[in-house]
Parts: structure tokens; sequence; C-alpha cells
């Protein structure tokens, strides 16, 4: 499995959006992302985007005041998942139209569908932005 | 009815609401979300379908950002998702894969609806229910969807075929039987020409070839078009990784693919893919020069750029590079010691990590010197991430690398200085090991330990104990090397040593005792051989020339030797695990002759063993260690209680006899030589390193029973400590009586009083031996003292780090001609010296998944073992391959140039092409077989569901189970079976 979680945190720490593809119980999600907040925010920009956390290896980046975190395996591509993450943002601002934390409090459905289009088992089976954002925009019509 | 939901619905707060009341809430958070969960528990029991998915979309919300238990809606969940709106049904399915687990008790009740929907014509219900599969299949669902799974593998519809294939990851997890049905639809997608459908596949075969590289060789020449012709680089990255793992396992694969992978390299904008092409030829392809140097170069690249990112990466290449390659981190050097000074510790410590790969015992020195100028400035983070680097690297292997011993153990104290350290246990451990290892390190270590113990600053720094500790430990041991024992011993005595937790406490009042025994012994030598140069009379055994003196002490030594390993039997495993007899009274030997070098020394420079200086010594072990005996630690009790027995003894002896006649004056000194000498004897059994099996080779002892419960043993224990300890207290004073008496006592005096002694101090001394170093750790004291070596400034860290380069770069091209000294000998034991490696127990590998693989592609009917069917494996490969390549007119040129290098296998195989080609076909109709087989198993579980689980679970799980441990809990139970019979036999007979 390649992506382990996804997270999104806000500068103060609180998740945002959790989306994990092996199963942790609650305490254990709670626990691991206190883990991975504290290491990660304490970083400044000078430093890489990448941490050592127990087995997983985490990359991350900022964007304003949200933090996108990625746990992935040890020979996971970095540098692929930092253009993961990149894509991710893009696809949101291209639906939102410049995102920023609100949107995805209020639309947290639908940001988790993103993620799911892009990402199954934790591999990525879609990289393309209008291919990810279709159905959604579908869903949004029919309802 | 209609009613009362209407008005559910109307009032119901939408789950925008509850997220804008909960910012807006003055109430505080958790109580906000209790009650909020409350509202939702009310609203979800609604037969409302509308009201009911908004409770669940709410509850789903709080669950994913705020931690909410909703395991106990499960059941609302099912409902929801089974619900004919999609709206609806996309809630229940979003928070179906959000709780959802293995234990989920409804999970039984879904595999109908999953059925359904991911056979519905309707593309995103499908994809609803695969990527709720792709999170919470288990085996039973993976088992009943399958035959859904395998028809959505080849939809038209690429939206949902994608999926389908990243879903089929989990169900060959979960239930291994699946690829029979699935794998050659999936291979088939490896040729699709959609690049979405080659993305997911691809991600696929990445995970599984991750798992069991070697069931995917067959598939080779597919992954080797998409390497040559994809353009994708997500794709593109996959590929490499899969190669990654294929290329170790098959040689000529590497040098197929050597030449796409260097051209990416040069020609890929993407950095993630030359990061990818760089690691791929770093780790599998190591053995292509061009290859590496090619890399290498993008390396350097990496590595001084100006992202952080790159630098990391770049570093971490070169990390995996070090085992084959060296040269291209000696060649980057610079710009991994410049990374030393980085602001990201990530990259520091790769960096130090590449450092200490670099160092060999030419430089080590030098290496070792920069860095530690460099953890002085350092944060203490990093300072110790240093230390703990260089103390590791030199200690590996027992300090396979260090030359010059004199300079690490100077290196040691320096360490123990750095204010910043906390690396006391590591360094406490090593001094201790390189006393006893390495002979010609032992004055050094004497001068080190006796820097660091005269220092009173640094009794107070609570990380600085176990150095301590250690350091006089080294100074008892070998007080033989010291310049002068009195200056240790006032080190030892210092007030502040209070200071000290117990156990260390302890282990400087014994070390007390070792100097205090070699003065003594000193001072006795030089009296008597001060007696024979005054005067001849003086009686013969005792007062002979030095080198005659020795002689007879040797021999002493040897007796005594002898008699200390009888005494040892008991306690001391180490002794009997090697013919420590001889080896000690050889030591001894020397020792003695050392110890006899080293009194002339002494007695030539400065007469320091006067009687004067003597009697002060005494009076002051009084005086400092009187107060201890009401010590609340045992340890430091009842060593301090020892000690100050024995003076009281020695002072005796020696303060009465400038008074009386020259004739008791003689007498009184031969006994006290003789205490001091026994003393001394048992002191100079040389200590050596212990062999970590050496407790495994004492054989139990016959009619010893070995309980594994040991709580009886505890109490009885508790008993024997205390009544020991007690009589040790009441025969102290009791020597002292019996000493106290008059010449006619004597004779018993010289056995009883000396034996007592000594007895007791062999005791201490095995206890030293044996659990010398403390294992707790030391006791809080607050550090108000100021450090010995204080932090040089901070202020040009930019100047300091140029040197550094310029100094590391000396170090790192000189090579040292010319050793001044040779190494000295590093005493080795046999065997066990590191810790015994357990044995590396083979993975439990998914057996029955790689072997499921391989039953469908090689159709191999018998062996799903890899070593039975490798064989034709290669071959089928081979035609494969061959026949891919040459429809790929690329390549063809290549191909032949192969072809003609090494002519006969290949040619061997494509005369059997068409055997191939009939086996292929053979295969494909089987394939059906198996799929009928399968459509069959699938009717009978309809109609027996419990059995057929039964029977997977069984599958499942065999391969996993080990025969030979059957074997052994067979024995155990036969074993069993015999005991109770001989029991049933005893009983009958007593009856």
């Amino acid at each position: 499995m390649g992506i382990r979680f996804v997270l999104m945190v806000n500068k103060q720490g609180q998740t945002r959006l959790a989306q994990y593809y092996e199963y942790l119980t609650l305490e254990e999600r709670r626990a691991l992302e206190g883990e991975i907040v504290r290491k990660c925010l304490a970083r400044n920009e000078q430093q890489c985007s990448f941490v050592e956390h127990r087995n997983y290896k985490i990359v991350y980046r900022r964007y304003a005041s949200l933090f996108f975190l990625v746990g992935v395996d040890d020979d996971e591509n970095e540098l692929a998942i930092l253009e993961f993450i990149h894509l991710l943002v893009e696809t949101m601002d291209r639906h939102f139209g410049n995102v920023c934390e609100l949107d995805i409090m209020f639309h947290l459905e639908k940001a988790h569908f993103m993620l799911e289009e892009m990402v199954m088992n934790g591999c990525i089976v879609e990289t393309n932005k209008s291919n990810i954002l279709t159905p959604i925009q579908l869903m949004d019509k029919t309802s | 009815m209609a009613g009362s939901s209407i008005m559910e619905n109307l009032f119901q707060r939408s789950l925008e609401d509850m997220i804008k009341s909960m910012r807006l809430q003055l109430i505080g958070e958790t109580t906000f979300i209790s009650k909020a969960t409350e509202e939702i528990r009310r609203e979800i029991k609604s037969t409302d379908q509308q009201t009911k998915s908004t409770a669940l979309q709410k509850l789903s919300y709080l669950s994913a950002v705020h931690g909410v238990d909703m395991s106990w809606a499960s059941f609302h969940v099912v409902e929801v998702m089974s619900s004919s709106k999609f709206a609806h049904k996309r809630i229940g399915y979003h928070a179906a894969s959000q709780s959802f687990n293995d234990d989920t008790p409804v999970l039984l009740l879904i595999t109908n609806q999953l059925r359904k929907d991911l056979s519905s014509t309707n593309e995103f219900e499908v994809s609803l229910a695969l990527n709720l599969l792709s999170r919470i299949a288990t085996l039973d669902l993976a088992r009943d969807l399958t035959p859904e799974v395998f028809k959505l593998l080849s939809t038209t519809k690429v939206f949902v075929r994608k999926k389908a294939i990243a879903v089929v990851l989990r169900v060959f997890d979960k239930y291994p039987d699946a690829v029979r049905v699935c794998f050659k639809r999936l291979v088939e997608n490896l040729e699709s020409s959609d690049p979405l459908v080659v993305t997911a596949v691809i991600g696929v075969f990445c995970e599984l070839a991750a798992k069991d590289p070697r069931s995917y060789l067959p598939l080779a020449p597919e992954f080797y078009r998409i390497l040559v012709d994809s353009k994708n680089n997500w794709v593109l990255i996959k590929v490499l990784k899969v190669f990654a793992k294929l290329a170790p396992l098959e040689h000529r694969l590497g040098k197929r693919i050597v030449e796409p992978v260097c051209d990416h390299m040069r020609r890929s904008g993407a950095k993630s893919l030359v990061f990818e092409c760089v690691r791929t030829v770093l780790t599998s392809l190591s053995d292509y020069e061009s290859a590496v140097k090619l890399a290498v170069e993008k390396v350097r690249e990496l590595v001084v750029d100006q992202d952080p990112n790159l630098r990391y990466l770049g570093l971490h290449a070169l990390s995996v590079a070090v085992p084959k390659h060296l040269w291209a981190v000696l060649e980057n050097k610079e710009a991994v010691v410049k990374s030393l000074s980085d602001d990201d510790l990530n990259i520091k410590i790769e960096s130090l990590r590449l450092l200490m790969a670099m160092v060999s015992e030419s430089h080590v020195a030098d290496i070792s010197r920069v860095l530690l100028n460099y953890a002085l400035k350092s944060d203490p983070g990093f300072c110790n991430e240093i230390l703990d680097s260089i103390l590791r690297t030199c200690s590996r292997n027992l300090y396979e690398i260090v030359v010059d011993f004199d300079w690490y153990v100077s290196l040691l104290g320096e360490m123990a200085t750095i204010p910043n350290c906390q690396k006391g246990e590591e360094i406490e451990t090593q001094l201790v090991d390189i006393g006893m290892r390495v002979k010609d390190a032992r004055m050094e270590l004497v001068r080190v330990g006796r820097d660091l113990l005269i220092d009173p600053a640094l009794l107070g720094n609570v990380h600085l104990h176990r150095i301590l500790c250690a350091a006089a430990w080294v100074a008892g041991e070998y007080v033989e090397f010291a310049s002068n024992p009195f200056e240790l011993m006032d080190a030892l005595l210092q007030p502040r040593t209070s200071l000290l937790p117990p156990s260390i406490r302890a282990v400087y009042i014994n070390s007390v005792l070792k100097i205090l025994i070699f003065c003594l012994d000193c001072y006795l030598l030089q009296n008597d051989g001060s007696g024979s140069l005054y005067s001849g009379n003086l009686e013969g055994e005792q007062s002979e020339l030095f080198s005659a003196k020795n002689d007879t002490e040797a021999t002493k030594l040897a007796t005594c030797g002898g008699s200390n390993y009888e005494q040892d039997v008991g306690f001391n495993p180490r002794n009997i695990a090697d013919s420590s007899e001889d080896l000690s009274v050889e030591n001894g030997i020397d020792r003695v002759a050392t110890h006899g070098k080293t009194f002339t020394s002494t007695l030539v420079a400065g007469k320091n063993f006067l009687y004067e200086s003597i009697v002060s010594l005494l009076n002051r072990i009084e005086l400092i260690f009187g107060p201890l005996i009401t010590n609340q630690d045992v340890e430091v009790l009842e060593r301090a209680q020892n000690i100050l027995s024995l003076v009281q003894l020695i002072k005796e002896e020696i303060i009465d006899n400038s008074v009386q006649s020259v004739d008791t004056v003689e007498k009184k000194d031969t006994r006290v030589s003789t205490i001091i000498n026994l003393m001394r004897d048992t002191f100079t059994t040389e200590l050596g390193p212990v062999s970590v099996s050496a407790q495994g080779r004492v054989a139990v002892p016959e009619g010893l029973v070995l309980k594994e419960n040991l709580d009886e043993l505890q109490a009885i224990c508790g008993d024997t400590e205390l009544s020991s300890s007690s009589s040790f207290a009441t025969g102290a004073p009791h020597g002292i009586t019996i000493s106290d008496g008059s010449s006619s006592n004597l004779l018993q005096n010289e056995e009883l009083g000396p034996l007592n002694e000594s007895t007791s101090l062999i005791e201490h001394r095995k206890r030293h031996g044996l659990y010398y170093l403390p294992s707790e750790k030391s006791e809080i004291v607050p550090d108000e003292y100021p450090r010995a070596n204080d932090p040089k400034s901070n202020s040009n860290i930019n100047d300091e780090a140029a040197e550094l380069v310029k100094l590391t770069e000396q170090s790192l091209m000189k090579k040292r001609t010319n050793q001044t000294k040779p190494r000295p000998v590093v005493v080795k034991l046999d065997d066990g010296d590191l810790a015994p490696i357990s044995v590396k127990r083979p993975e439990p590998r998914d057996d029955s998944l790689s072997g499921a693989i391989q039953d469908v592609l090689l159709g191999s009917e018998s062996g799903p073992s890899v070593s039975q069917s490798y064989p034709s494996n290669k071959s089928s490969r081979k035609q494969k391959e061959k026949k891919k390549l040459s429809s790929n007119g690329r390549s063809e040129m290549k191909e032949n140039a192969v072809d003609s290098e090494k002519p006969d296998p290949e040619r061997a195989n494509s005369s059997s092409k068409n055997h191939g080609h009939s086996k292929e076909r053979k295969h494909r109709g089987k394939e059906k077989i198996v799929e009928g087989e399968e459509r069959d198993q699938e009717g009978k579980k309809k109609s027996g569901h419990g059995r057929g689980r039964r029977k997977t679970h069984h599958r499942a799980k065999s391969p996993l189970s080990d025969p030979t441990h059957i074997l052994h809990i067979k024995q155990v139970q036969k074993s069993y079976v015999e005991t109770k019979a001989s029991l049933n036999t005893k009983r009958e007979e007593e009856k």
C-alpha cells in the first residue's frame, strides 16, 4: 500500500480532514495525528518536507493556513507525493475557487469524494483534474 | 406519522447548520458535540429517509473531524446504504467506508447490497460500491463478490474499470483464490491502450511485486514495454519500482532495462522521475558502471540544490549507495560536510550518517575531532546525535576501526566533558570494556579517569554520573598504572561524592579499597626493600631482592589463583567458561611483573609511601567513611563497613609497630603484609570480557530443579539477603577482637583474620566483577554547578563550517602512511562476544497468494513452491519476452546483439517456442474450467454458506502452520502422556 493516510490540519493543529487507507481505531488515529502534528507543525519553511515517523514517512506541504500531510511507505517516491498534494490542492482550487479552510470544513464530503477519485487502496488511480471533478459536478447537479 | 416526519424534516438541522453553530457555540466544544450526538441519536431512528441520512451525514462529520464514535450506528448505515436515492446512498456508503472494519457485525448484511450495486447500470453506484469494497473487504466479502469484480475488470467504462483494478489488490490480499479468476484479466489490462487503466493496473502490480517479486518475473516484457512507451511520469515511477524489485532476481533483466532507465534519467525534466531512476540504479542496477556514474552525477545536482527537499533526497540517495559505491559519497564529501550545518535536523542527521560511513581507520581520529568540535556548538539534540554516531562507529566490531587506543580513550574523556553530553551510559560501557580488553590502553584510561574524578564540578552533572562510575572503577582496578595513587584517593574521597547516587557511591568505595590495598602493599614492599638495603637481619623469605621476590610472589599467586578459581566455581560462570585458571595465573604473573616495575619507578621517583602519608590516608578514610555506616543504602553501608574494619585492623598493626621493639615490629609487619598480600592477590586476578553466551555454557547440575515461577524463590532470597548483611555487620568487629589478642594468637589470627577478610572481599569483588555497573538510572541532582567545558561562542558558524570543510577535506585526502604505534591487542572471545543474532526467521510469505499467481501465470499444476517451478518459469518468461521484443521493432537490434553474445540458451529456447504456445493455450483452457468451478462453488455456497466459509478459512490458514511446530507439539503431548502413564502406574503400585 503506497499511501497510508491523508491528513489536512490547520495551523492550530486541528484536523480538518482525515482519510486512512488502513484500519486504525479512533484512539490510534488520535494518537498518530497528535504525534505527527507536533512533529511537522514545528518545522519551518527552510526545512525539508519529509519526516520519518514510526514506520511511515510523512510528506507534507503547507498551503496558507492548511497543512497537507500524507503518510507513505518507506520506499514511496517523496517527490511524487509532493506532486500529488499539489494536484489535490489544485483540484480543490478549481472546484471551490481559491480553496480555504472553511471550504473544506463545510464541504468535507466533497473533499472526501475527490480523494476517493484520486486514491484507491493507497494507490493513485487518477491524476486528471477534470476526470476527478466530473462525477462530483454531476452529483452536485442531481442533488 | 407522516406529519411528524415532515415536522422532523423541517426542524432538523442540516450538516451546514451544525457546523455553523459549532463555530459560534459558547458552551464548549465537548458539550456541544455530546448535545449534537444526542440529537443525532434521536433523528437517526426516524423513518424518513431524508432525516435519517442527514443525521448520518452529521454523525460521520463529527466522527471524521472530532473523533466521535459511530460504531453504534452501523445498522443505520446499512439502512441508508440501501436507499434507492443516490444522494442518500452516497451518504451511507461514505459513512460505511469511514466506520466499518473487520469486526463490524453488520458486514454480513451488506453482501447482497454490494452485489446489487456492483452490477448496477449506474456507474456512480458501481463506483461507490467499489470504493467501499476497497476499504472494508473481508475474506467473505472478497470471496462472494469476486465474480462481480471479475466482470468489471473488462467493462468498457474506464471510470469503473480503473477502480475495479484497484479493488483487486484488496481482494487478492483477503482471498488469494481470486487470483485464479481475475489475474488473467488483470494482466490483459496491462496491455490496455487507456492510460488511466494502465496507471491503475501498474499501481496494483507495484504493490503485489513488493510482497513477492519472483512471481511477477514472467510479466517483465509487459513492464518493459510500459517503461519504454509510457509518457506518464506516475506510471513510469511505479514501473521503475517494479523493476527495482525484479532486476536483482534476474541479471539479464538488468542488462535490458539499464538503457531505458538511463534514457529517462537524461531526458526527463521531472525531478520525481529522475530521482526514482537514481534510486533504482543505486539499489538494483549497481553493477552497471555507466548508469551508476550518471546517477551519481544527478545526485550531485540534488545535493547542492537550493531546495531542502532535494538536498535531503540527494543525501538519502547517497546513503543508499554507500555499501557498494563509497566513492560516490567521497566525491560529494564537500556537500555532505556542508550539510552538517544545515537548518534542518533531518538533513544534518542524514549527512552525519554519511560522514560516519566514510570513516576508515586512517582518518577516524581527524573526523572525530572535527565532529567533536562541531558537537560543542550544536544544540543538545544534534550534539548527542553526533556523539552517538562517533561512539557507535568507533566501537563497531570491537573497536575495529581504532588503532590508537590512547587517542580514543582521551576522546571518550573529552566527550564526557561536553556540556550537553547525555551519552553517559554508552561512554561508561566503553571505558570499562576497553579497560578489560585492551591492556595497553590502561595507563591512559587511568589518566583520563583521574582527570574526570579529580574535577569536583563534574560531580554535579547528573548525566556524567555513569561516566564517573566507570572512571572510579578503572582507577581502582588499574591503580598500578596511576602516577599518584594518593591523588586518586583524594579524588575518590572528596566530600562532593555525596552527590552521587548510592549505586555509584558503592563503586567509589570499592575503588578506595583497591587503592588502599595497593598503597599499603607498596609501603610494605618499600619497607622490606629498604630493610634489605640498610640492615641485613631480616627474615629470609620476606626480604629477598626484587627479582627473587617477584618470583616467589608469582608462585604464590599461582596457587592463590588456583584457590581463587576453586572458590569461584560456585559463583562465577565466567571462570568456568574459559580455561581461566591458566589464563588468570599468566595474567597474574604479568601483573606482578608490571607491578614490580611501577613500584620501583614510584620508589625512585617520589618515595610517596612514607609512613606518615599512609597513616594520614588511613585516618582520612576513617573520617570520611565513618558517617557512611548509617547510610540508607545497603551496598554503601556494607562496603564502607568492610573498609573501616580493615583500616582499623591495619592501623593498629602499623601504628603500634613504631613504638614496639624490633622483634614485634617484624612479626607484626609480617602479619600485615600477609593480609595485604592475600588481599592484593584477590584483586590482581584479571577481569576479562564476559561472553554473552557464558551463562549458557554452565551445565545445569543434576538434581537441580529450575522453576519457572520464582515467586517462592523471591521470598527465600529476601530472607537470606537480610541475614547475610547482618552477619557482615557482626563479622567485622569479630575479626578485630581476634587481632586484638597477643602474639600467642598469632597463628590462629593469621589463618582466621585475613581469611575472614579476604573471603568477604572475594565475595565483594565477585559482586563487583559481575554486577559492577549498576543498571538503574542515576538519581536526579539539580545541576547547579558550573560546567567544566563551556561551549564556544556561536557567532561565526559559517566560518567554522568552511573551516570544517577544509579540515575534513584534509583528513579525508590525507592517508596516514606511517603508523607510529602498532595496534594493541584487543581481547576477543572466540564466540558470543556480540549479542547473539537471533536467527532470522523467513518472513511469513504470502504463500497462498504467490502460489496462486504462479499457478495462473505458469499453468503448472503441481507446484506453488517457487524453487520447483522456477526453471519452467524462466523459459516461458524468455519466450514471452522474445515475442514481445521482436514485435517491438526498435529494440530488435539490441535483442540480436544480446543473442550473439550468448547464443546457446536463447537458441535452445527458440526451438521450443511452439511448445510454449501450446502450453499457453492449454492454460487458457484450464482457466475457463477453473472459472466454471468457481461458479459451481458459488452455487454451492448459496446453499451451504457456512460450510463453504469454513473450508476457505482452513485453506487460507493451512500454509502458515509450521510442520516442525506441529511435531514439537506432538512430542510434548507424547511426553505428557508418558508421564501421566507412569504416574498412574506409580499410584497403582502404592495401592
